[in-house]
């Protein structure tokens, strides 16, 4: 929803400031190297080489090669399909499922409102990386698991926003129109109430995609979810941890650059798109 | 009083919430668990047996008052990698992490005030730059990334810090009890192994901390009451500190606790990076020896943690501003 209205509106959403221009170079960027990854990277993102460990950045390897020799600069470019993928899909999920519950309670109220409200209060009563540590590792920590956490500790916000968001709208002129009209309570909920509900959602979700690559890359980084020897940005920066106090930044330095290049590109679009979207609003 | 009681009821729904999440986390989830504690090679007897013996062949209704009757007692099972009860394990690592949480709020509470203060009075372009600038990069660097760059520019770079990964595991508080001990050398070498990590974690919460206190500074000068009280002839200095500022911090100890919720999940991530024995570091070496007790454990015990530091939070704002007790 959030890329539609960027492409339908570009001009509109990231507005006139550089920085905003810088963002969106950014955005699309990671998109080529989700898209054509495996085209881009000059090197096998896997192919170890045993003559040339912890080298440091030359003309050879951009950014340098890790403890097996293996190029830094394409184990980057590669990730970004997974990391990006994943924070895409948790946070499209969580909105779905979010949206989908947050209409029905604020709509009807009454006992769904009261047990979903305090489901969600139980899931914020957790320090919420901490629940996602929890719920992988109980699930057993592939990958999905860590799919199912993201979305789980993110769900929460999206169902609060539409609950109210519906909620407010709920005896409104126009929603009352529409009853009166003979559409029965769901129809007037999914034709007429959502879609207003849903460009506050967008925002907020665009937003939260840069936290959950963080959390993305914090779960593997302590080695949940993802596992060697897949090319992921926090699982990188793990692998080069051991090497750093011996001097080799480059491990860490690259995989956590793409991180916060990506996670601010999210957040300066975000703000843009908020400020396209309610323009009276923009401070 | 009364209010004190209420709030402290209020936490009931949350701790009855808490209490059900861990359990489906440690029991009820798709999986065989006895199959996972028995190991790969385990007999099918074997597996049947700790089934038996974790009662998983009962209802689950049974499972959740064992559960409660083990946590009544104290009991959060036996970890795989120390051979220790969880709770003690948790128990004795919990003092160095309380000590370096309340260093890095100390130090990002430090940072946030005067830099929230400076940037709302008087607005000077490069104070808001740096208010902005600290808190941007508090909050789009990952902690773990910026905790490895620390560990490169004062270890690598400069040599003045001691290499973290040769700390020695010591327990307990450990700054405090070298202190008391009067240990002057190993006080020394766990304050030198403290300062990074708080300071990393301080950036972290400066970010929320200066935000809030920024926007909420701006919003109490320019409310009415300070008009009157500069109309009043009173001086800039009496009028940003004893009345803006006052009037600022309730919104700055609404903030604290999302604050607190961040710290508590960003220790798992700091202390293994700096080798520091607390329950976050602790905490990660059992999600690497897939230790389900102790990571469950940790998880139960970082949420009951949150719930009552949020609780001291909300008794701490009325002292700050009666009309919270008329609040809902």
């Amino acid at each position: 929803m959030g890329l539609f209205l960027l492409a339908r509106n570009t001009r509109g959403v990231v507005g006139e400031s550089r920085f905003a221009w810088a963002a969106a170079a950014v955005f699309a960027l990671l998109l080529a190297c989700v898209a054509f990854g495996d085209l881009l990277a000059p090197h096998d993102p896997f192919a170890a080489d045993g003559t040339a460990r912890l080298a440091a950045p030359s003309m050879a390897h951009w950014f340098g090669t890790d403890a097996l020799g293996r190029d830094i600069f394409s184990r980057v470019i590669v990730a970004a399909r997974f990391d990006l993928g994943m924070a895409v899909l948790a946070v499209a999920l969580s909105f779905v499922i979010g949206l989908a519950f947050g209409a029905l309670a604020g709509y009807f109220g009454r006992w769904i409102d009261r047990v979903l409200g305090r489901v969600a209060d139980a899931i914020t009563a957790f320090p919420l990386f901490v629940l996602a540590m929890g719920i992988v590792v109980a699930l057993g920590n592939g990958v999905s698991d860590m799919l199912v956490a993201l979305v789980v500790i993110d769900l929460p916000f999206h169902y609060r926003l539409a609950r109210s968001e519906v909620h407010a709208r709920r005896h409104l002129g126009y929603v009352e129109a529409a009853r009166l009209g003979g559409n029965s309570a769901l129809d007037v909920l999914w034709s007429h109430i959502v879609p207003n509900v849903l460009p506050a959602m967008g925002v907020q979700a665009v937003l939260r995609l840069g936290g959950a690559l963080f959390n993305i890359a914090g779960l593997s980084f302590i080695g949940l979810g993802v596992h060697a020897p897949a090319p992921e940005w926090g699982l990188m920066a793990s692998e080069g941890a051991s090497h750093i106090a011996s001097g080799a930044w480059w491990s860490v330095v690259f995989p956590g650059l793409a991180l916060v290049l990506a996670a601010a590109s999210f957040n300066v679009l975000g703000d843009g798109l908020r400020a396209g979207l309610y323009p009276q609003r923009r401070a | 009083m009364p209010f004190v009681w209420k709030r402290i009821l209020g936490t009931v729904p949350s701790l009855i919430g808490i209490v059900v999440i861990t359990f489906l986390l440690s029991r009820a989830l798709p999986g065989d668990a006895a199959a996972h504690l028995a190991g790969s090679a385990a007999s099918a007897d074997a597996i049947a047996q700790i089934r038996a013996q974790l009662e998983l062949d009962k209802s689950l209704i049974d499972q959740f008052f064992r559960y409660l009757v083990d946590l009544a007692h104290g009991d959060l099972g036996l970890s795989l990698t120390t051979g220790q009860p969880v709770l003690h394990d948790l128990a004795t690592r919990l003092p160095a992490s309380l000590e370096l949480g309340a260093c890095a709020l100390l130090f990002g509470l430090g940072l946030a005030v005067p830099l929230g203060v400076l940037a709302a009075s008087p607005p000077e372009p490069w104070v808001d730059a740096l208010c902005r600038g600290s808190s941007a990069v508090g909050s789009a660097v990952p902690v773990f990334v910026g905790g490895l760059l620390l560990i490169y520019v004062f270890h690598a770079l400069f040599g003045v810090l001691p290499r973290p990964s040769s700390a020695p595991a010591v327990m307990g508080s450990t700054v405090v009890d070298s202190l008391f001990a009067r240990e002057w050398v190993a006080f020394r070498s766990s304050v030198g192994r403290l300062v990074l990590p708080s300071m990393l974690l301080g950036l972290l919460a400066l970010a929320p901390l200066a935000r809030t206190l920024h926007g909420a500074m701006q919003r109490a000068l320019g409310s009415d009451f300070i008009r009157t009280a500069r109309a009043g002839g009173l001086g800039a200095r009496k009028i940003l500190y004893a009345y803006a500022l006052r009037n600022a911090l309730l919104p700055l100890t609404q903030g604290l606790g999302g604050v607190l919720g961040l710290l508590l999940g960003a220790g798992v991530l700091v202390e293994p990076v700096f080798g520091w024995p607390g329950v976050g570091a602790y905490a990660a070496s059992a999600v690497l020896a897939s230790d389900h007790a102790a990571v469950q454990g940790f998880v139960l015990m970082t949420a009951l943690l949150y719930v009552l530091l949020n609780l001291a939070i909300e008794i701490a704002r009325v002292a700050l501003d009666p009309r919270v007790r008329f609040e809902g």
